[in-house]
């Protein structure tokens, strides 16, 4: 508490907070940078020879763009206060729509945005039973995780659909400018992600619900229209998930490739700085955590670590994350 | 036992601030003292070092001359120090008797809970206390009122062998029935030879119930006297360190043209409320706690429910249930819990004063810092919010400066009507009259305020107009020399007791 009248133009008092900023986004950070350098000389003095070839650094780079989608949206609905426990399975669901689109009318174009749509109408209907019917977000998403993989099995009858149509599958194998399309989407993604969370009106008021809807209320921020907002958008999101999974694998799977993504991309936000109550967490952040679950996930199927162990690490990390997480919560 | 507590050369730092330095005080058995001081002064940091629950950075604490060390509120609680906190500490799932003997409820053999006992006792408690009529043992805790839960507590304290207790701002949710049982009690703990500490924004009872006044200030104790050489305003002004202006100075500003309209208003806590407060008037808002004062503010703001009935904003009808289109209407409103209702308190004060103004603050769609500095920046300055900067976070504010924080939000919004509750609650001397003044000069640059307060002396010193509201209903409406203490009183009474 200093007794000096406010004086925004104080140069003194701007630096420390600068500093002080650097300093806490540094932290955090700094200790998933340190991580990631932590598992690299891990997996590099394991398996050096395959680890570090351009290869399988694209390889990576692959595996982790849907990924890292799922988590950056992810990220946004945590920072409002909510958790979206059914992406994997609209995922799911979206390959088996874009693919049941494409071979009704083989367009790329009727595929994507038949994709995104169902995405968004998986996630309206979230939103519209999490805000009207009053029900815990957490116990929704974990009901329609089982619903939209119900449906999912139920339009594709448990087979996997295939995709011929090329122009569609050049989004999950086509290159530009030597760097696979996956990617491209995932660095797209994330810019417009990071405006919109730390320049505009509306994702700022994001984190303004998260830290305390109460006075986000009195501020004048309609919360429902938000929290249904907040749905539809990780619904779409991971309908662009579904898209990037059915062109890569040139079919529409109910459950294949896309079980379990709701795990880490939860995981990847938490590892990103998120908080449990909401009103925290980056962009930036959550592709450092993507990161680590990448190179985690790359390096254990590189030393053969049996799948079963591999689960295990999964469910580990996430505790691990959301401990760290209240560990430094509690701390401020 | 003699039991003489005393803390000697205390001083304690967090961060950049030294909130106490050298403290030397003494608490007498048999006395009241009274510790006084503004915001921030340092009060809160000394209690919570004599009761255990951080050590200071030098001196120490003296029981009968001996030096103890308290590594835990526990261990200050065996040596009979007890403070009776502004939230009392109760277990709301928890009965009567099992919070006033909690941690040491009566056993049979080892296991079991001696229910006979725990019930004998706590009566014969509760008689001693005059309480018996209002509480039963085995009541749940959960339902009872903050008057009775202070009373739970302080019993508890009594019970456990307290021979030094503390109240921190005892009154501040008390009705003045209350307040008046409270200090029997406490001058009855004078007389059976306890040391008090009696904490207290409210100067009228220290000079009314304590021996001695010690002021804080700044974290040092600036004066220590006998109250009976002391009146309120020489108490006040040892506080601020600086002679205090005429702390009410209103001038005539109604104009003739109206601007809240409220009509037939009703929610779940209000009945049929119709108002109108014209440009430049100041319509106060008096009542006990629970009358539905608040509730009518969140109805008119859109933020409770309403049942029936319109608010209209010059004419025009506004949007049930919408705080959005109350803010663009023209209304600000400053809620009774700051901390809970009205900040981000992890935020800057730069981000709670835009909260309200996006529309000002943007471009596109996109945050345009730079106008919200300069807009943002002008309030606070009007405001004198003391803070390093914009970007300081709202929870390292003293409740004065938090509360001029919420104020500000408003004022970069110019608007058309304020309802403020409870503006000066919890905020020292120097903040109030601050905000007086401010509102005197909102109310004369032509904006319609509500003034929502408990304190009587705000709304006689302020309010063109008080509407005064029993049961969510409004029962009177004084002007002029109506509103005095005895006519809002009589007609803020619950109908029930009316009738009695």
């Amino acid at each position: 508490m200093s007794d000096e009248t406010l004086n925004t133009s104080s140069a003194n008092a701007r630096e420390t907070f600068y500093e002080a900023t650097a300093g806490r986004i540094g932290i955090h950070n700094m200790s998933l940078i340190l991580a990631l350098l932590v598992l690299l000389v891990l997996f590099g003095t394991l398996r050096g020879d395959v680890f570090f070839s351009m290869r399988n650094f694209l390889n990576m780079g692959m595996g982790i763009a849907i990924l890292g989608v799922l988590a950056i949206s992810q990220t946004a609905v945590v920072i409002s206060g909510r958790m979206d426990i059914s992406v994997g399975s609209i995922v799911g669901l979206t390959t088996v729509a874009t693919a049941t689109a494409i071979q009704a009318t083989d367009s790329a174009t009727l595929g994507i945005f038949f994709g995104i749509l169902v995405g968004a109408l998986a996630g309206l209907f979230n939103g519209t039973i999490i805000t009207y019917g009053r029900v815990n977000h957490i116990i929704v998403t974990l009901g329609t995780m089982a619903i939209f993989r119900g449906v999912a099995f139920i339009i594709s009858d448990g087979q996997s659909i295939s995709i011929f149509n090329d122009t569609f599958r050049l989004i999950g194998i086509g290159r530009f400018l030597g760097i696979p399309m996956p990617i491209w989407i995932l660095i797209l993604t994330a810019i417009v992600f990071h405006i919109f969370l730390s320049k505009s009106i509306v994702g700022r008021n994001f984190y303004a619900i998260g830290g305390n809807p109460i006075v986000a209320r009195f501020a004048g921020i309609n919360l429902s229209r938000y929290s249904i907002g907040t749905f539809v958008m990780s619904g779409a999101v991971a309908g662009i998930g579904g898209i990037l999974l059915a062109a890569r694998t040139g079919s529409g799977q109910p459950i294949s490739g896309s079980q379990g993504l709701e795990l880490e991309a939860i995981t990847a936000a938490f590892l990103g700085g998120c908080a449990m109550q909401g009103g925290k967490g980056s962009v930036i952040g959550a592709l450092l955590g993507v990161a680590v679950i990448g190179i985690l996930n790359n390096g254990m199927i590189l030393t053969s670590v049996p799948t079963f162990y591999q689960l295990l690490a999964k469910g580990s990390l996430l505790i691990l994350a959301v401990v760290f997480a209240e560990f430094q919560q509690n701390r401020q | 036992m003699q039991n003489t507590i005393s803390m000697t050369n205390i001083s304690k730092r967090f961060g950049v601030v030294q909130a106490l330095a050298d403290v030397e005080v003494t608490f007498t058995p048999g006395e009241v003292l009274a510790l006084v001081g503004e915001n921030g002064a340092g009060k809160s940091t000394l209690m919570r070092i004599l009761e255990g629950v951080f050590p200071p950075d030098t001196g120490s604490v003296l029981i009968d001359g001996q030096p103890v060390v308290f590594g835990q509120t526990r261990e200050a609680h065996a040596r009979g120090i007890r403070v009776i906190h502004q939230e009392p500490e109760i277990v709301p799932d928890m009965s009567v008797a099992e919070n006033i003997y909690i941690g040491e409820l009566p056993r049979v053999g080892r296991a079991f809970l001696d229910r006979s006992r725990l019930k004998r006792d706590t009566l014969a408690l509760l008689k001693d206390f005059g309480m018996a009529d209002e509480l039963d043992p085995d009541q749940s805790c959960e339902r009872i009122g903050p008057a009775q839960r202070q009373m739970i507590e302080i019993i508890r304290a009594v019970r456990a062998g307290g021979q030094f207790i503390a109240f921190d701002e005892p009154t501040s949710s008390l009705t003045d029935d209350e307040a008046r049982r409270l200090f029997r009690i406490i001058r009855r703990l004078r007389e059976e030879g306890k040391a008090i500490v009696y904490i207290s924004h409210r100067l009228n009872e220290v000079v009314d119930l304590a021996d001695q006044v010690a002021v804080l200030r700044d974290g040092r104790i600036v004066s220590q006297t006998q109250v009976a050489e002391e009146t309120t305003e020489s108490i006040a002004r040892k506080m601020v360190g600086r002679e205090l202006s005429t702390l009410f100075s209103r001038r005539p500003s109604k104009q003739n043209r109206a601007v809240l309209e409220v009509r037939d208003l009703s929610s779940a806590a209000i009945e049929n409320i119709s108002l109108t407060i014209n440009a430049g008037e100041v319509v106060g808002l008096g009542g006990l706690m629970g009358a539905g004062r608040s509730e009518l503010a969140k109805a008119i703001f859109g933020y409770d429910k309403i049942t029936g009935g319109t608010v209209h904003m010059e004419g025009k009808a506004l949007a049930a249930n919408n705080t959005a289109a109350a803010i663009q209407a023209g209304i600000g409103f400053a809620p009774e819990d700051r901390k809970h209702e009205a900040l981000l308190l992890m935020r800057s004060i730069l981000d709670n004063g835009a909260i309200v103004i996006p529309d000002l603050v943007s471009r596109y769609g996109l945050f345009d810092r730079q106008s919200a500095k300069n807009l943002v920046g002008e309030a606070a300055r009007a405001m004198k919010i003391k803070a390093p900067s914009l970007d300081t976070q709202v929870s390292d504010l003293s409740g004065g400066n938090q509360q001029k924080v919420v104020l500000a939000r408003w004022l970069a919004r110019s608007p058309k009507v304020l309802i403020l509750d409870e503006p000066t609650r919890g905020i020292d001397v120097g903040a109030k009259s601050e905000i007086y003044k401010l509102i005197d000069d909102l109310a004369a640059s032509g904006i319609a305020i509500l003034l929502i307060s408990s304190e009587m002396p705000e709304l006689m010193g302020l309010a063109d107009r008080v509407l005064v509201m029993a049961d969510g209903k409004i029962t009177a409406e004084l002007e002029g020399d109506a509103i005095n203490e005895e006519e809002i009183l009589l007609h803020a009474m619950p109908s029930a007791s009316m009738v009695a």
